[in-house]
């Protein structure tokens, strides 16, 4: 049992690469999940990835399969996006989830028209579900920084977030910090999958972000004990992945994703906050 | 099984009016070819007697294109179709559907001896199908309504006789995806002989009266490519049979190893369409080390960062870039059919024989 989950990390380079590299998008995404999630934006991490996407192919299409081109493309589009959709709502009628959907579809449809005219190469969807086994070691000084500068940036703007997160009137009234956090959360949210990206692709690098915040949710009520939990069904997921992957001859990504989502639903049937088992127990007469 | 007669002979009223069109006009006969390899070998037989389109363009991975618009409007427009069969453009019979394709189609590996997909299901029983078919190399031009019998079975039939013959006992355990056969049939100089004869016929009994030009063509391009086989082999053998393992990114050079006697070996499978397991990714590093293999060669038309890694972690060296299933750019080391085996046999026994 041991050997079977120690052997195939001691014994092959990538696969302890996939390990840290994983480690290391779940430290730095997954708590922005938890954000994501409490401020009701989760399919905003979503729209980003999909806002990112063309970024990252008009990367690789200009530069080959450059980290650094992919990594700014990738960037730039999702700012762009972000920045606008901010814009927009913050000086016209519209919402920001309805101006969010709207540039992130033109973003999209931007991407695979420049895609597309450049006929089909090498095949651009492989590029773009990333390779969990292929991390070299830019990429992990990558996936590490992006982590590290990500933590860094929570931890500084931890208690706007939180206030933003209970109520964002009350912060806007009160303090000009309102924007800046905003903003500077999405840029957060963007830097994270772009990390995801490289490791596991923009669609999956989305599951590693709010996968595990929405499990974390049925076992932990404050905000540090959701981070914490979240953090864990990442780095566990991963492993988890990594070793069916390896045993079952698995596609890795998919298989960390499936095993983050697996997670979520035994949290949802038993999680201890909320849970459907809880709830479904007669709950406690308040009695003494 | 067999189509109706009817359609048959619509298809036949089809062909014959086509032809008899181009060579009236005088115009060069419009040819669609799939890839970039089949459009080499046709722009080599026909001439100036063809004007070829080819669908996936240079460095181009035709498992997993996706035609345009445009590609059904050539398909609709061509003379003639030339495509490799087995099952190698799973995106093709959509793509005819869509375009009103009624000119000659002719699959470029029929006739051929194709390796079974994975764990040897022994399939190399098929004479039935090359005797048969192998009479069709040197017809005459009045053989018409025998041969537009001939194309349109296999258009109905996915151009793959051996899928039909072979569906009872083993058809339903492969992936469809993938096919029964390993497609990249043109990795052996002897498969391109065939796909030469089959391109000169289709293009003979499209084009009667420049039939001539094209069978001669086609036996100057058939001496070099004899010429070339017989320079590969002399490469090869003179490699020790102990450094003949190498790794590829997709396993695609199966026929080259066989006719040639080398080794590939591959962590993404038949097909780059399918993602490498970290299980495919640890049994291949394994392997390596166990047999020293030392030479590790990317693939044009494949992402390379798992290579790399594998390479990285095995110490094996990177020695090259082979071509497996198109070509290059004009100005690339692989622009022609011929160039390409050329480039990917001498990157081969450079980085082997160091």
């Amino acid at each position: 049992m041991i050997d079977a989950i120690v052997l195939p990390f001691a014994e092959f380079g990538f696969m302890r690469r996939a390990l840290l590299g994983c480690i290391a998008i779940s430290l730095g995404a997954t708590p922005v999940g938890v954000f994501l999630m409490l401020r009701r934006m989760s399919l905003t991490g979503d729209a980003m990835a999909h806002a990112i996407l063309p970024g990252a192919a008009i990367g690789y299409l200009v530069a080959g399969l450059s980290l650094g081109a992919m990594t700014v493309g990738g960037l730039i589009a999702g700012m762009a996006v972000a920045l606008l959709s901010g814009f927009v709502t913050r000086v016209t009628v519209l919402r920001e989830d309805a101006s969010l959907a709207a540039f992130y579809l033109i973003s999209l449809a931007l991407g695979v028209l420049i895609v597309s005219t450049r006929g089909s190469n090498v095949d651009l969807m492989h590029v773009l579900f990333g390779t969990v086994l292929a991390l070299d070691d830019a990429a992990l000084i990558l996936l590490c920084s992006i982590a590290s500068l990500s933590l860094l940036i929570l931890a500084a703007l931890f208690r706007p977030l939180v206030l933003e997160c209970a109520d964002p009137q009350f912060l806007r009234s009160v303090s000009r910090l309102s924007a800046i956090t905003h903003f500077t959360f999405l840029t957060l949210v963007v830097l994270n999958l772009v990390a995801g990206f490289h490791a596991l692709g923009t669609l999956m690098a989305v599951g590693i972000m709010i996968l595990p915040a929405a499990a974390a949710r049925f076992w932990a009520a404050s905000i540090g004990a959701l981070v914490i939990v979240a953090v864990a069904v990442a780095v566990l997921s991963s492993a988890v992945g990594l070793l069916l992957s390896y045993h079952y001859s698995l596609p890795s990504g998919p298989a960390i994703i499936l095993v983050a989502g697996i997670l979520y639903m035994v949290s949802l049937l038993f999680g201890t906050v909320g849970g459907v088992a809880v709830r479904a127990l007669p709950r406690p007469h308040f009695e003494s | 099984m067999r189509s109706s007669s009817l359609k048959i002979a619509t298809a036949a009223a089809a062909l014959l009016f086509t032809s008899t069109l181009y060579a009236q006009s005088g115009s060069p006969t419009p040819v669609v070819a799939t890839f970039s390899i089949i459009g080499d070998m046709v722009s080599r037989i026909g001439g100036d007697h063809v004007d070829v389109t080819t669908l996936v363009g240079p460095n181009g991975d035709t498992h997993v294109y996706q035609p345009t618009p445009k590609d059904a409007k050539s398909v609709s427009e061509a003379g003639v179709l030339v495509v490799n069969g087995l099952e190698f453009e799973g995106w093709l019979e959509r793509l005819i559907a869509a375009s009103d394709f009624d000119g000659v189609r002719v699959v470029a590996t029929r006739g051929i001896d194709p390796i079974a997909f994975e764990d040897g299901d022994e399939h190399h029983d098929d004479d039935h199908d090359s005797d048969e078919h192998h009479e069709d190399e040197h017809h005459e031009e009045n053989e018409h309504a025998e041969h537009d019998e001939h194309d349109d079975d296999h258009g109905d039939e996915h151009g793959d006789e051996h899928d039909d013959e072979h569906k009872d006992d083993h058809g339903d355990e492969h992936d469809h995806h993938h096919g029964a056969f390993d497609p990249h049939t043109w990795q052996s100089l002897t498969n391109a002989i065939v796909y030469v004869d089959n391109i000169t016929a289709a293009l003979a009994q499209s084009d009667p009266a420049n039939a001539a030009t094209f069978y001669q063509n086609r036996a100057k391009y058939v001496d070099e490519i004899k010429s070339l086989d017989a320079e590969i082999r002399g490469l090869i053998s003179g490699l020790p049979s102990d450094r003949r393992t190498v790794v590829t990114s997709h396993d695609a050079f199966q026929y080259f190893g066989r006719d040639y006697g080398v080794t590939f070996l591959a962590p993404q499978g038949l097909s780059t369409d399918s993602e490498a397991s970290a299980k495919d990714v640890a049994k291949l590093i394994k392997q390596m080390r166990s047999e020293g293999i030392s030479a590790v060669f990317l693939e044009n038309i494949t992402d390379s960062r798992l290579l790399e890694q594998i390479a990285n972690e095995t110490g094996a060296k990177i020695g090259g870039t082979l071509y497996p299933g198109a070509l290059s750019d004009a100005d690339g080391p692989a622009p022609t059919y011929l160039d390409m085996m050329r480039h990917n046999a001498t990157t081969l026994t450079n980085a082997l024989s160091q």
